[in-house]
């Protein structure tokens, strides 16, 4: 209650109660701040990760993502839920601080809210308190009634955290109805006495109460106001210190998370923040092997996460049966903190996390399509802890059978299959490509203003190579002068540093910049949102990187591609939004907009589309991890897309293209459903108006 | 235990598309990628294991030139104590008795309990493990994979018909030739080549060997291989010539035509 006490209004229990008070403040405070002291103690001894930057930038993300709420909405009873209980809990802190302080200092107003301003914040607290204890009811009927499978606790994750949530959500319900049965007793108690009160918010819970106590005797109304006030007041330090030991103890680090976030889209953290590339062969040890390899923003995730299970439930490992789910990546590793770094006692650092907490087909089951982190409202970050814990797999040699073939053929040939450097642009070989467009080899003896970055499996792929002809094709359709590295390109490793080789990587990518840079092209072009985005995010200092797609889109929009009617007035077509196009470069629109350009073309959505879309099995080193689960994702994403009512589905990601075409087949809907790249739609469709000046007409006139 | 690993530097024929020359008379050796010989990775990975049970040390050596540098810098990223590099001019072209001859010397100036093969290299015949023993007047298991550190000798198993195991007993010092499969070869990544770059690598030749120049080389080895040559397509042989589709449907149909399918 700011501003509605004054000494003489309160002094009968104040007086004798201002001791005992005083004595749990004390309590209290210094039991919070002792126990937040132990918690910080893990992030002293973490690895150091730069987050101090870029103010401006990171106060929007607080504004966007923690006062705003911004992500909750994207599930709507509990989005809605929760923003209820955060504005309540907001408006609320206020109260809270005054009543506590009240309880020392009878006389106390909060600085400003003397008057009337006073007045209207308790008269709207009111309600603040009686909306979040009816969130609680309703949250807690969640948890015991209607139990969303979100929340449920797979038996290999540990045992179910319902109880302890109820807990919670009983303790902040007895906290408003403390609050409200003080402000209830203290205004009846006025009105006895013929002292001014203020009115309580008409059916708030307060003013339920107010009606309930009416005819109590003074003595009682005494009693009430009394223990409602120390029930507050218990209640409140209890949650306080609580809080720290569960998933509550996001609200005191939530703030901290959003605002140490991180910057940006589709990059992976460096192997170390404070060691250069060219030093990572000195250190002892790379990557997270134990817990106080993590760096102190990620341990700081490990404490905010609220156990919401978002992220789990858009995890595509997840859905297929893999043992990985974000949600226990985190979970496992704060109920670690709680256990090694406890609150009394010793802390004792040291074990590995892989073997103890975690298994290995854990770490290496994530395909980093970003589901868990587009989704989660606390922005944390589950990417970088994948790649930081499979940096300590690779380092300690732990590294699937499956995996170290294709690795340490990178490693020799440049490409994860082994095949031989100079078959690299055998693709460009075939007739029907060198009728339709020539495709230059940037070799020092050619030159050209775009390269196109073809990437592995499109090279030497039989099937993907139909991509990279289509490629080629629109590219030389459009009159661009354009050329490929050929025996010059290695692969772009953005599957080989997220499976954690970050010096191979680094090997790979110092090799093709400088053959970038040699080539002298101004913009760089590829079908391969995997490619797209190495080049784009972990690559630095090279000419502009665009998806084919926004290619596409750009010239459909000026007009220098037409497209023709689709010939089959049966299909029905859906896109498929590739992780590394859509999620991690926001590159929705533009694939779109092509498909929407073909004249007739019947285009549907599919549920999980967009910044939802469902991963389909992943792509780079991934073919070739062996899972354990128990259906592909693959075959969930056809399905999903048949639900939809297409029969062809549209991609523009190779490695979508191996997965979709193989779930087909998988899920029995052969001839009933059909994968298409955007590339190949789009060079099945236009109309080949120009005709390259190096190539006779009589070719292209046959168009 | 000391524990010595004999390696070999081949062709990796999952990265390498192996043709014949124009002669007919070897490989076409341009443009080859090599490796360790994958038996011998997982002769390096069982000793690894030994040592870190037992105690001991681990050496990897190989005979070849300064090219086979790699591959035990490799051996040594994954945690092999030393490497030792056996290089000689008149070492070359020397036969499988050759190689045991240089590596029986070798042996003779250490005090190796175990000695350790692949069972065979990719481009070998499966024959310097054995010779290396009844040199040394040592036992010889061969095809070993799986191997029991006991007092003074060691239980190692293997395959034998219907994948059954026969488990036998070996006094030390004993070679042994490793199957693949015995265990699963740990990861080594760029870092760990690194990381031992400039560590040394001993370098010995004939005379600090003891080795007799007569006995090893060219002129010594009493095997030279002769030709290679591609089986000619035999009766009853049919070659698959459509896409991969097509064929993959043609096997099917063979198969379940001849009754390979219920």
């Amino acid at each position: 209650m700011v501003g509605t006490l004054s000494a003489s209004q309160s002094a009968d229990w104040i007086v004798s109660g201002r001791n005992l008070f005083l004595a749990i403040h004390a309590l209290g405070i210094t039991a919070f701040f002792y126990i937040v002291a132990r918690r910080l103690m893990p992030l002293l001894h973490a690895q150091s990760d730069p987050r101090f930057d870029q103010p401006a930038k990171r106060i929007g993300k607080v504004l966007q993502f923690w006062l705003g709420q911004w992500k909750h909405p994207r599930y709507k009873f509990a989005g809605v839920m929760h923003i209820l209980i955060f504005a309540g809990f907001i408006l609320l802190a206020l109260r809270a601080f005054s009543l506590l302080i009240v309880g020392v200092s009878p006389d106390f107003v909060m600085p400003g809210f003397s008057s009337k301003t006073g007045h209207i914040y308790d008269f709207v607290t009111d309600y603040a308190a009686t909306v979040v204890f009816l969130c609680m009811v309703v949250a807690a009927a969640r948890r015991i009634v209607f139990k969303p499978a979100r929340y449920a606790v797979p038996a290999r994750f540990g045992k179910s955290h319902t109880a302890d949530a109820v807990f919670l959500l009983g303790l902040i319900a007895l906290l408003m109805v403390a609050d409200s049965a003080y402000a209830a007793s203290h205004t009846v108690q006025l009105m006895r006495r013929g002292l001014p009160s203020e009115p309580l918010g008409f059916l708030s819970l307060a003013w339920v109460l107010q009606v309930a106590f009416g005819k109590m005797s003074l003595p009682t109304l005494s009693g009430l106001v009394a223990s409602a006030y120390l029930t507050h007041e218990i209640a409140f330090y209890f949650l306080l210190c609580y809080r720290p030991f569960g998933i509550q103890f996001h609200v005191e680090t939530s703030l901290f998370s959003v605002y140490f976030a991180k910057l940006t889209r589709g990059t992976v953290k460096p192997a170390r923040w404070d060691v250069p590339d060219d030093r990572l062969d000195q250190v002892k040890s790379l990557g997270v092997k134990t817990f106080e390899d993590f760096t102190w923003k990620h341990m700081l995730d490990f404490y905010s996460c609220a156990d919401c299970g978002r992220c789990a439930d858009n995890c595509p490992s997840n859905a297929v049966g893999r043992p990985l789910a974000p949600r226990f990546l985190t979970i496992k590793a704060r109920d670690y903190a709680f256990q090694r770094y406890p609150v009394f006692g010793k802390s004792h650092s040291g074990i590995a996390l892989v073997g103890n907490v975690y298994s290995e087909d854990e770490i290496w089951s994530c395909t980093t399509c970003g589901a868990c982190e587009e989704e989660c409202p606390l922005l944390v970050e589950y990417i970088d802890k994948i790649v930081d814990l499979r940096r300590g797999l690779i380092d300690d040699g732990n590294v699937p059978q499956s995996l170290q073939k294709p690795l340490k053929a990178l490693e020799s040939r440049g490409n994860p299959y082994g095949k031989m450097e100079k078959k690299r642009a055998g693709w460009t070989k075939s007739p029907e490509l060198q009728n339709s467009a020539k495709v230059k080899v940037l070799d020092g003896r050619d030159d050209a203003d775009t390269l196109y970055f073809v990437d592995s499996i499109t090279s030497y792929d039989d099937r993907m190579q139909s991509i990279g002809r289509a490629t080629a094709r629109i590219l030389s359709e459009v009159g661009t002068n354009f050329g490929i590295l050929g025996a010059g390109e290695k692969d772009s490793g953005h599957e080989v540093r997220r499976f954690g080789e970050e010096m191979l990587f680094a090997a790979l990518r110092d090799h093709n910049t400088e053959a970038i840079k040699e080539s002298g092209v101004e913009r760089i072009v590829t079908a391969d949102p995997h490619a797209y985005n190495a080049l784009k995010h972990d690559y630095k200092d090279l000419p502009p990187v665009e998806h084919i797609s926004q290619v596409i889109a750009r010239e459909v929009k000026s007009g220098n591609l037409q497209l023709s009617p689709v010939a089959d007035e049966n299909k029905v077509y859906a896109y498929h939004d590739p992780c590394y196009l859509g999620r991690h470069n926001q590159v929705y629109d533009d694939p779109r907009t092509v498909l929407d350009a073909i004249p007739g073309l019947k285009r549907v959505e599919m549920t999980r589309s967009r910044d939802r879309s469902f991963c389909c099995g992943g792509g780079g080193l991934m073919l070739f991890y062996e899972p354990k689960e128990e259906e592909r994702m693959g075959v969930v994403r056809v399905r999903m897309a048949a639900e939809s009512g297409a029969n062809v589905i549209v991609t523009a990601c190779p490695f979508c293209m191996a997965n979709i075409e193989d779930a087909i087949k998988v899920a029995g809907l052969e001839g009933k459903m059909s994968v298409i790249d955007l590339a190949e739609l789009v060079d099945q469709q236009m109309i080949r108006a120009a005709c390259p000046e190096e190539l006779e007409v009589a070719i292209c006139g046959g168009q | 235990m000391e524990i010595l690993v004999c390696i070999r530097r081949v062709p990796d024929t999952s990265e390498n598309e192996i043709e014949l020359n124009a002669q007919g008379n070897d490989i076409e050796r341009d443009e080859l990628v090599y490796s360790v010989n994958e038996p011998d990775n997982y002769a390096v990975e069982e000793a690894l294991q030994i040592r870190d049970r037992v105690g001991g040390s681990v050496t990897v050596v190989t005979v070849g030139n300064e090219e086979d540098d790699e591959i035990l810098r490799r051996e040594l990223a994954m945690g092999a104590n030393q490497a030792v590099l056996l290089s000689d001019e008149g070492f070359d072209g020397s036969d499988g008795r050759g190689i045991a001859t240089i590596l029986k010397n070798f042996v003779q100036q250490g005090h190796y309990d175990l000695i350790l093969t692949g069972v065979q290299a990719d481009d070998g015949a499966a024959q310097v493990g054995g010779m290396l023993a009844a040199m040394l007047d040592y036992p010889f298991a061969s095809l070993v994979n799986s191997i029991t550190v006991e007092d003074g000798m060691l239980k190692v198993s293997r395959e034998i018909e219907g994948g059954n195991r026969e488990i036998n007993e070996i006094e030390l010092p004993c070679v042994l030739s490793i199957q693949t499969g015995i265990n699963e070869p740990r990861y080594v990544g760029m870092r760990g080549i690194r990381q031992v770059a400039s560590v040394p690598i001993p370098r010995i030749g004939a005379p600090d060997l003891g080795v007799e120049k007569s006995g090893v080389g060219q002129t010594a080895a009493k095997i030279r291989r002769v030709d290679y040559f591609v089986p000619v397509q035999g009766k009853g042989a049919e070659i698959l010539h459509g896409s991969r589709e097509e064929n993959a449907d043609r096997v099917l149909e063979l198969v379940a035509a001849n009754g390979g399918l219920k």
